[in-house]
Parts: structure tokens; C-alpha cells; sequence
């Protein structure tokens, strides 16, 4: 087997070889990736102009600071802590996945790939928790004078400035009402991506359970899908930055 | 083993040991980063601060999130152990990131500043202020 040592001197372009020293098909996903990237930081930073045009913004521990069976207690960020973990932890999995396919160690491959789609399908459940928190959760909004109960939709936002009515009581204003439409329409996004990402998942568990990687002699199929799997992660972290952190 | 993949020249698979202590190595200090992360956004909530802390606070998360994504590209998609062309060949194009950030939210303050001098409501529904705001939205 060649060595290391030899990798300076290589000439790469000499012909004969790849010059990436990839596969085709691990190059061709990198570059797919790149250009996710890029429709993922287009919504982002359109979100960031929006909100960088508004003199009010909600405040993201006031609006996540719900929890499953913990009735209303005032629990900021929690929820979106553990979905973040799902996924980091769902992102290891996926990485002893691929290590696994290395040495061709197909019983490690199928118990590893298991563990990341039911990190996936978890992430999944607690995102549909959320948006049905969210949409079904109904706040005290004073709208021209008149309370009124509204949950958090692509058009309506119940998290505007704090105000007492005519009546003393404690209300919100409505908020912008950018904020549910870039909300719901970039966690959905990335939803669907992790969506996309359990289903490749499954589809490479089958084909490892079937013995076609064992077939072919190598696991690099699961390396392409971890790719995807860990750019769906990477994602996470810039979504759960600019909605919930900052 | 001969490979049946001809592109690939040189393989740098690490030991497996020492590649699950890279991964666990790597997943705590994603977690940590996270906690601290956390800790920051409730700090933020938590404690009346003026607007030039919170602005530092915000920017200190993040710098520690753009760590987080260089782990998670560098480590577990092994974006470090390619080509140094290859790498290149991803990073650059990235780079027009920066205009992109700094172009569109410039653009979206300058639309506030316009729109708060020109629009006869300066500065309506400014968070403290918003009792006041209530009658006057046009």
C-alpha cells in the first residue's frame, strides 16, 4: 500500500489518478452540499435583513419556553436544548455508522444506522410538538382596542410589545408578522431535510441488512449518506442560532 | 483488500481506537460549547444588561456556534482529512458569505433608519415605549 509520506510528491494532475483522491460520488455530494449551504443562508439572512428593519423583534425566550407535560412553566429554551442534543447525538451515531462501513463491519453499519433514524424520527416528533405549540397556543393580542386569542401563524404573531388594556389587564401587541413566516418556513425546511435525511437513512439500512454494501465490498454509500445526515446537523446549529439564541 | 474504487489513491482511515476517542472527544466539546451557548441566551434573559452588552454577548455565541460548525465539518464529515484542494474547492466559494451577511443586514438597517425618519412614526412600537405606540399605528 502506498504510504502517507508519498502524499506531498504526488503529481495529482499528472494524470492516471483523482486529483481530489475522493470518489466521484463523495465529490459530486460535497458540492450539492455547498450549494444547500447557500439556500439555507439566502432564508437565513433574508430573515436577518427583516428583522434588522424592525424596531421590534420577539424576544426567543419568551416565545420557547414551553415543555412537553410541563403544563405552563416557564421553561426558556429548554425544549429546543434537547432537540438539539437529539441531533448532536444523532450526528455521532451516524458518524460510528460510517466507521463501522470502514472496517466492514456490517452488524455495526445496521446498529448504528438504527440508533440515527430513531435520532431522526425523535427530532422529527419534537418539531411537530413545537410547530403544534406554537400554532395552537393562544395569547391575549390587543388588535385596534379589542382583545383578542391568537396563536403564532405564517400571519399572525401574538409576541408583539407588552401593553395593559383599557381595562388594566397585561397584553401583547401583535408582533411583525415576518416573524411565524420565516420561523415555520426555515425550521420546516430544515425539517425536511432531516425528513429526507431518516428516508435515505432507511433506504441505506435496507440495503445493509440485504447484504448489497457486502456485495460491492465497500460501505461508501453510508459515507455519502452521513454527509448529508451531518450537513442536516450543521443546519441545526445556524437555525437554532438565529431563532433562539440571538 | 484490493479496493474496487480506482479514485481513491491513498486511504487515511484512522485507528479505530483512536478515532472513537477523537468522536467522543469532539461530541463533548459540541456539547459543552452548546451548554455555554445556553447559558449565554438565558443570561441574556435573566439579567437586565444595556444594549452594547447584550450586542457582545450575542456576538461571543456566535463565534462559539461558527465553532461548533468547524468541528462538526472538519471532524465528523472529515472535511480535514481531504485534499487540500478539495477543501479549497468548498471554503472559497463560501467566502462570499461574508459579503452576503454583511451587505443584506446593512441593507436592513438602512431600511429601518429610513423608515423611522421619513414615515412620520419615528420609532412607533420601540419596545419600552410601547404604550405610547398603541393609538398612533397607522
Amino acid at each position: 500500500m502506498a504510504t502517507v509520506q508519498a502524499h506531498g510528491e504526488v503529481k495529482w494532475w499528472s494524470g492516471g489518478k483523482s486529483p481530489f483522491n475522493v470518489e466521484y460520488g463523495k465529490l459530486m455530494m460535497w458540492y450539492f452540499l455547498m450549494s444547500d449551504a447557500f439556500t439555507f443562508g439566502a432564508f437565513l439572512i433574508s430573515y436577518g435583513t427583516i428583522r434588522f428593519s424592525q424596531n421590534y423583534w420577539p424576544d426567543p425566550n419568551e416565545v420557547f419556553n414551553a415543555f412537553p407535560f410541563a403544563g405552563h412553566a416557564n421553561l426558556p429554551l429548554a425544549f429546543v436544548s434537547l432537540m438539539t442534543f437529539i441531533l448532536i447525538v444523532s450526528s455521532v451515531t451516524m458518524v460510528l455508522a460510517v466507521h463501522a462501513g470502514h472496517s466492514n463491519d456490517k452488524k455495526g453499519v445496521v446498529k448504528w444506522m438504527i440508533w440515527t433514524i430513531i435520532g431522526g424520527i425523535a427530532f422529527l416528533a419534537c418539531q411537530a410538538w413545537e410547530w403544534t405549540h406554537l400554532i395552537m397556543g393562544d395569547h391575549s393580542v390587543l388588535i385596534n382596542g379589542e382583545i383578542k386569542q391568537i396563536g403564532t401563524t405564517v400571519t399572525m404573531n401574538p409576541w408583539g410589545p407588552h401593553t395593559s388594556s383599557a381595562s388594566g389587564e397585561h397584553v401583547n401587541l401583535p408582533g411583525p408578522v415576518a416573524f411565524g413566516g420565516y420561523f415555520f418556513g426555515i425550521t420546516g425546511f430544515h425539517g425536511f431535510h432531516v425528513f429526507s435525511g431518516v428516508i435515505i437513512n432507511i433506504v441505506m439500512l435496507v440495503m445493509a441488512i440485504n447484504g448489497t454494501f457486502e456485495r460491492k465490498g465497500h460501505y461508501l454509500m453510508i459515507e455519502k449518506a452521513g454527509l448529508y445526515w451531518h450537513f442536516v446537523d450543521l443546519v441545526w446549529v445556524f437555525v437554532f442560532l438565529c431563532f433562539y439564541l440571538i | 483488500m484490493e479496493h474496487s474504487v480506482q479514485e481513491v489513491s491513498f486511504h487515511h482511515e484512522p485507528e479505530g481506537s483512536t478515532f472513537v476517542k477523537k468522536v467522543i472527544k469532539t461530541t463533548v466539546i459540541l456539547s459543552v460549547i452548546t451548554v455555554i451557548e445556553l447559558g449565554l441566551g438565558l443570561l441574556m434573559y435573566a439579567v437586565d444588561m444595556g444594549s452594547t452588552l447584550v450586542l457582545f454577548i450575542k456576538g461571543v455565541i456566535v463565534i462559539l456556534s461558527l465553532a461548533k460548525a468547524f468541528y462538526i465539518v472538519g471532524i465528523f464529515m472529515h472535511l480535514g482529512d481531504e485534499i487540500k484542494n478539495l477543501i479549497m474547492t468548498i471554503v472559497v466559494p463560501l467566502m462570499l458569505f461574508i459579503w452576503f451577511i454583511a451587505a443584506f443586514l446593512w441593507d436592513g438597517s438602512s431600511w429601518r433608519n429610513l423608515r423611522n425618519t421619513f414615515n412620520g412614526t419615528p420609532a412607533a412600537v420601540e419596545a419600552p415605549a410601547a404604550e405610547k405606540g398603541t393609538g398612533e399605528k397607522h
